[in-house]
């Protein structure tokens, strides 16, 4: 077959038509700053975000604006004072963030709380990520553009906080654990009154399911967006209910061997198999309720007794180092703590939090995705930006 | 402290009457559009105080709604400023329009709080813009964030418009003002 030379000034024509038309259609990127202050960031994270069109390209977050220095600061501080300070890495989840510091410190002094403060704090480890997810909750309805949950999550999170200030004395950061004990026992009546917060709490969840789980934009919105797959969740060392929603059965309260009181209840750990934004929703929503069936169950058994070991005024830790991690709201939590045996505080304590891991795959999960989702993405990763910067 | 805002016309002439400045304080006072400025743990008690049906700030006229600080009256700057954040908070009160307000939220925007002898948190914020309510707490209540704003009402009420950079700052718990 020969080729006409009407044919050919057809296909040179319409190269050219081609050419223009791509000319004239291309886009020039554009460069995105979400942030540093955005309500979808909690706080104070900055992501620079390069469009073309409205996908994105690359992301790049930039965190550092919430850096208070933590390290060196408990360096400075004696080991009774650290847990006022370490109460405010992930001031949504704050007592959770005292335990594993004071159990390492009882690990270096080898010293065991009675076991009526192991249950408290166990009980009260539930309690504060109760507040915390219980927020998540609400807070991603927000993040779509539903105003009303984060209403019911304020409403139904005073409860909780209520139960924390009658027992602690702080509605926010309770400052209760001590290296050997609890600051003082429960007061009268708590126990009844924290059965019915915990009945709250399940309707609240039922509340939630209702809002936003059976929404068919919630859904539309969070399915399949944000995917996040097993093995690349496992290489960014992701951890809590990130990884969990990626059909990772890894939980440290169950896996790891701690003091604490989680053996002694009958609960579950959700997985889901999608590892989408809908997936972590679903998972910290059924978080929360076994966070109110370990509570209920513990309430049920709690031992008597002290709630306090014998220990001297003066602590002098011996010299040593120890590593406890355990499960908190947003994921693994650990604290590496040297001492050197002197009177003062640890020598160094090295602090392994969940969101700054967490987040790291931010550049690979928002690569492609439209404008709009990066929103959602970034808010069903739930990360808070104290415990990123620290 | 003292700074000056851009001309505003009818304030800098200094002729505003007695009833006419009544008027404008009374309105002023209960259409506050505050900015959120929230960055640590102080600001869920702020969410708390705005966003919770229990505390439920707008029945004090407190519009905690703006999209951005151009349309804001008021900012909250609740939480830790570090050093590397000062310079946006800076350039956030640049940018909203007088007549502005400024209310700090706990210990570490009034003064570094815990983080007293951090190297890396400004202690705090009246080195980089003036104040007008001090809301002392770590963090404070809810109850306590709505005292300052009912106490920077009242200061707006009684304000004189040509002169309204000239007052100290106020602490939440001395006393009223009247």
């Amino acid at each position: 077959m020969t080729i006409t030379q009407h044919q050919q000034q057809a296909y040179i024509a319409g190269q050219a038509a081609e050419a223009r038309l791509r000319f004239e259609l291309e886009t020039e990127g554009m460069t995105l700053n979400i942030g540093p202050q955005h309500p979808a960031t909690h706080g104070t994270l900055r992501i620079v975000v390069r469009l073309d069109g409205e996908q994105v390209v690359w992301a790049d977050p930039v965190c550092g604006y919430m850096h208070r220095g933590y390290e060196k600061l408990c360096e400075v501080r004696k080991y009774q004072q650290v847990t006022t300070l370490i109460n405010r890495i992930d001031w949504l989840g704050h007592f959770a963030n005292e335990v594993p510091f004071i159990l390492a410190v009882e690990q270096l002094y080898d010293v065991e709380a009675p076991p009526r403060a192991q249950w408290i704090r166990t009980i009260f480890f539930e309690m504060a990520r109760m507040a915390n997810l219980g927020l998540f909750l609400g807070d991603m309805g927000v993040q779509l553009g539903a105003i009303t949950p984060v209403f019911f999550a304020f409403r139904d999170r005073e409860h909780v906080l209520n139960l924390m200030e009658a027992a602690t004395g702080g509605r926010f950061h309770p400052n209760y654990d001590r290296v050997g004990g609890l600051k003082e026992d429960l007061p009268k009546g708590w126990v009844d009154e924290c059965k019915e917060v915990m009945k709250r709490q399940r309707e609240f969840c039922d509340e939630m399911e209702e809002l936003l789980v059976g929404n068919e934009i919630f859904q539309t919105r969070t399915r399949g967006i944000g995917v996040i797959p097993q093995q690349i969740g496992l290489d960014y060392g992701l951890s809590g209910a990130n990884i969990r929603a990626s059909g990772v059965d890894w939980d440290l309260r169950r896996d790891r061997p701690t003091p604490l009181a989680w053996k002694e209840a009958d609960w579950k750990v959700w997985t889901h198999p999608d590892g989408d934004s809908f997936a972590r929703y679903w998972v910290r929503l059924q978080e929360v309720r076994e966070s109110t069936k370990i509570v209920d169950q513990l309430l049920e058994g709690l031992p008597s007794g002290p709630v306090m070991a014998k220990m001297p005024a003066r602590l002098r830790v011996p010299k040593g180092e120890a590593w406890v991690n355990t499960e908190n709201p947003l994921g693994e939590m650990g604290y590496y703590v040297v001492s050197d045996g002197g009177p003062s505080g640890p020598f160094r304590c090295k602090i392994r939090s969940a969101s700054f891991n967490n987040i790291s795959i931010v550049p690979w999960l928002l690569r492609g995705v439209y404008v709009p989702d990066v929103i959602t993405i970034l808010a069903s990763l739930y990360f808070i930006l104290g415990d990123i910067d620290r | 402290m003292a700074q000056r805002g851009a001309p505003v016309g009818l304030v800098e002439s200094g002729k505003v009457p007695k009833p006419l400045s009544w008027l404008l304080n009374y309105s002023r006072k209960y259409s506050l559009w505050v900015y959120q400025w929230g960055l640590a743990c102080c600001a869920i008690e702020m969410g708390a105080a705005f966003g919770s049906p229990r505390y439920d700030v707008m029945r004090l006229g407190v519009i905690p709604l703006p999209a951005s600080a151009r349309q804001a009256d008021l900012v909250v700057v609740s939480g830790t400023v570090t050093d590397k954040m000062a310079p946006p908070i800076r350039r956030l009160w640049e940018q909203m329009p007088d007549p502005k307000y400024v209310i700090s939220m706990g210990s570490c925007a009034n003064c570094g709080g815990p983080y007293w002898d951090s190297y890396s948190v400004t202690k705090g914020i009246d080195q980089i813009i003036p104040v007008d309510v001090y809301v002392p707490g770590c963090p404070p209540r809810p109850e306590a964030l709505l005292e300052g704003i009912v106490l920077l009402q009242q200061r707006i009420q009684h304000e004189d418009m040509a002169d309204r950079w000239r007052g100290e700052p106020l602490v939440v718990g001395g006393g009223p003002i009247s």
